[in-house]
Formats: structure tokens, sequence, C-alpha cells
């Protein structure tokens, strides 16, 4: 499978992205780790007329701590927030669903800000995020702006970046002492999540996010009232599919999903309470 | 457009379109065709590689993303006649059949031991969980990296 001829840009810096995104504008595509930008490209659901290669920002990877968040940047792949020690310490939940994201050749290459750039509510990522409560460090031609992440999904594969905005930064509270779970249900080894969960208790503070249970990637806000309020996890995560529309495909109907939905955030919720 | 990457050692340059992926350019502007190409998805790992030292899939790269970079291939495992450790231990573990996955499997184990130098049985199944042996050769598979892994510590 060959892409559709593109014009390819190497961005040297963030602000020679910047430029390239302003003079491109809706034709451009950002191409990071490329590991959901290229298999469309190849499959020609996505035919961009210029490729705009952030790939080489290595100023953009990076783990920091920074007050009471964690500082990730952008380009960091996979591989290394999943081992990363700052990350592990303060935010398992995040190491934990990172690993879950395909296999070790695509964690090599695929990035933090890539994964969420994407919008695909069948990502691990945006779960954890959405859980921990992130924020989202965005680039544009007028300097820079922060969306937490509950603005950020917007519809399906679609966020709220701006055609010459580039996402620089993701900014993770640090929760060291959170309990934590994140659960997957998948039918091979390797694949995307049918539906999954990202679980997060922190001092009465409850964060559930959601794979594939909507168009985009969703918080469980019901689950999390409700466990807030002090109600068991098997009662609390009745509310798991309340008011999202999950998707049809060939793996699961949505009663299914919306089953697995509540099953996944039981379980959850019961790992991380014990 | 013009790149260049050092492959196994040795300094390839050629004009290619954008588009062109980086299996295509080991494969077909190199030569070098030990490295298969199975699903053309990411999913079955035959064409894995080794871009900067670490284990990717060469179909879902662009050669232009690998300007300037260093790259291994199975070409490049072997010193002279004599085997790499893995591939010693994948020949004295019969750990293939049809031999298809083989190129990509074993730089993939390399790979893992470079990240997991003394990893379980649980470790390697998991760690290969990016390459498809469609005839379902696994147990040997992994006797032979935990041997390797074995014989290298």
């Amino acid at each position: 499978m060959i892409p559709v001829a593109f014009d390819y840009e190497l961005a040297t810096s963030a602000e020679h992205a910047l430029s390239l995104l302003a003079e491109h504008g809706d034709d451009a595509k950002v191409l990071a780790g490329g590991h959901s930008l290229i298999p469309l490209m190849k499959y020609r659901l996505a035919t961009p007329a210029v490729v705009v290669d952030v790939g080489r920002l290595s100023d953009l990877s990076y783990v920091r701590e920074d007050g009471d968040h964690l500082a990730i940047g952008a380009l960091t792949r996979h591989r290394d927030v999943e081992v990363s020690d700052l990350v592990v310490a303060n935010a398992a939940l995040l190491a934990e669903a990172t690993r879950n994201v395909g296999d070790p050749q695509v964690r090599h290459r695929g990035t933090i800000g890539g994964a969420l750039a994407h919008g695909d509510p069948a990502s691990d990522i945006p779960a954890a995020v959405l859980a921990l409560r992130g924020t989202l460090v965005v680039q544009g031609p007028s300097g820079s702006r922060e969306v937490a992440v509950d603005d950020f999904f917007t519809g399906f594969l679609e966020t709220a970046l701006a055609p010459d905005e580039l996402l620089t930064e993701v900014r993770i509270p640090r929760v060291p002492d959170a309990r934590w779970s994140f659960q997957k249900f998948n039918r091979r080894a390797q694949d995307w999540a049918i539906v999954g969960a990202a679980v997060l208790v922190a001092e009465g503070n409850c964060g559930v996010g959601l794979v594939n249970m909507d168009a985009r990637p969703v918080r469980a806000v019901a689950v999390e009232a409700a466990v807030n309020s002090g109600a068991s996890a098997a009662d609390a995560a009745e509310a798991a599919p309340e008011g999202l529309e999950p998707p049809s495909d060939l793996n699961a109907s949505p009663e299914y999903r919306c089953h697995l939905a509540r099953v996944l955030t039981r379980r959850g919720l019961e790992q991380a309470s014990r | 457009m013009q790149v260049s990457m050092t492959i196994n050692g040795d300094p390839v340059s050629a004009d290619v379109e954008p588009r062109l992926l980086l299996v295509h350019f080991i494969r077909d502007r190199a030569g070098l065709t030990g490295t298969n190409i199975g699903c053309d998805s990411s999913s079955c790992g035959a064409c894995t590689i080794h871009l900067g030292g670490e284990a990717v899939k060469s179909c879902t790269v662009l050669a232009v993303q690998a300007d300037d970079c260093d790259i291994t291939t199975i070409e490049g495992l072997a010193d002279g006649d004599t085997l790499h450790p893995m591939q010693q231990a994948f020949h004295e573990c019969h750990a293939l059949q049809c031999g298809y996955c083989t190129p990509g499997m074993v730089m993939a184990a390399v790979s893992l031991l470079d990240e997991v130098p003394n990893p379980t049985e649980a470790d390697v199944r998991e760690g290969l969980e990016g390459n498809l042996c469609r005839c379902t050769g696994y147990h040997n598979i992994v006797r032979a990296v935990l041997q390797a892994a074995g014989d290298q510590s």
C-alpha cells in the first residue's frame, strides 16, 4: 500500500513548523511518529497535500517535574513515557496505559502528542490523560494556550487544535499516592481495545476515562460522581455507559460495549481500591 | 528528494519520492531483501528492522524519516560466517518453520534483549507481541530467545 504523493517539509523548530502550517493550512498534516497518520495515508483515508514532519524536534521530547505537574513534551515517544521513572512515580496510570499501546515497535515510534492530537476514541492514551485531568499546551501563530483535556476532544478524530496549531506539551497533575487501574479488553495481543477503562482514585477525587465508548475519548462522569459520593465500586460502575453512544463494529454492538464498560469500570475501581 | 542513511555500516543514498516507505527503500534501493513485507499494515512485524538501535516496523516509516539515520537489517547481524547469538539460538532451537516471519522475529528479539537483558518467558511472549508467526511456531521462538538471553548473560 502506497500513500498518495505529497510534498514533504521537515520542520527544524517548532516555530518553523508553525510557519509551515500557516503557509499550507488545511492542506497540511503534522507527522510525528507516524503510527496513526502513515497507516491512514497508506489506506488512502488521509491524503494530505503536504506533510510537515516534526519528528526531529528533539527539544519537544522530555519528561520534567514542574511544580505539582509533570511536563511531557509532545514528541516524547511512548517507550520513553512507559519507562520514565518520573511518570511511573507520579502518574503510573499513564505509564501503564502507554504500555498497552500497540507493541514494542509501535511504542518506539509513536508519540504521546501524536496519540492525543489524532483524537482517536479507540486509543489508550486519551483515556488515561482524561482520568488524570491533564492539560494540553498548544502553540499557534499568536502564541501559546492551554486546553484542559476535557475540552480537547471535540468529535471523531477531531480536536480543539486549529490547522495552524501544534500540540507541544502534555501537563499531568502529579498524583504519586493515587491508586489506579488500566483495564483493556481485546481479543488478540497488540489489538486496539474493544473497550477500555482508565481508573484513578486520588484523595476522594475519582477519574474514569473510557476507550471506544463514544465518538470521542470520554470520561465516565456519572461513575466519578458516584464514587466521590461514596458509592460502592459495583454500584458506581453501573453508570459507566450513561449518556454515551458507543460505536458498533465487527467486534461489538453498542449494547455489548455498554456491558464491557460496566464490567471493566467495576474491575478497575475494585483493583484501585485494594 | 535525496536521502542518505547507513545500512549495516554501509552508506546508501538515493533520490526518492517522499511517499517511499523505508521497507521499499531497503529492499528495492539498497537491494537487501532479507527484510520481508507481510501485512503491510504494521501488525505482523515481518518488516522489523533497527532504526537508531531500536526495533521498528519499516512498513510504517517513510524513507525520508530515516534520512541520516543508522539502520540494521537482518543481513547486518552476523559477523561474517559467524551467526549472531540470536540467529544461532533460532537455528539450534528450530525456531522457524516456513521462515517468513524469522528476519523480523530475530530483529525484534535482539531489540527486546537490549531493553530486557534477563527476560522471563512472559517478558518474551509480551515483548514479541508485535510479531506474528502464521506457522504458530511460538514455543520454539520463545525458547530460542530465552536461550540467547542465557548465553548472553
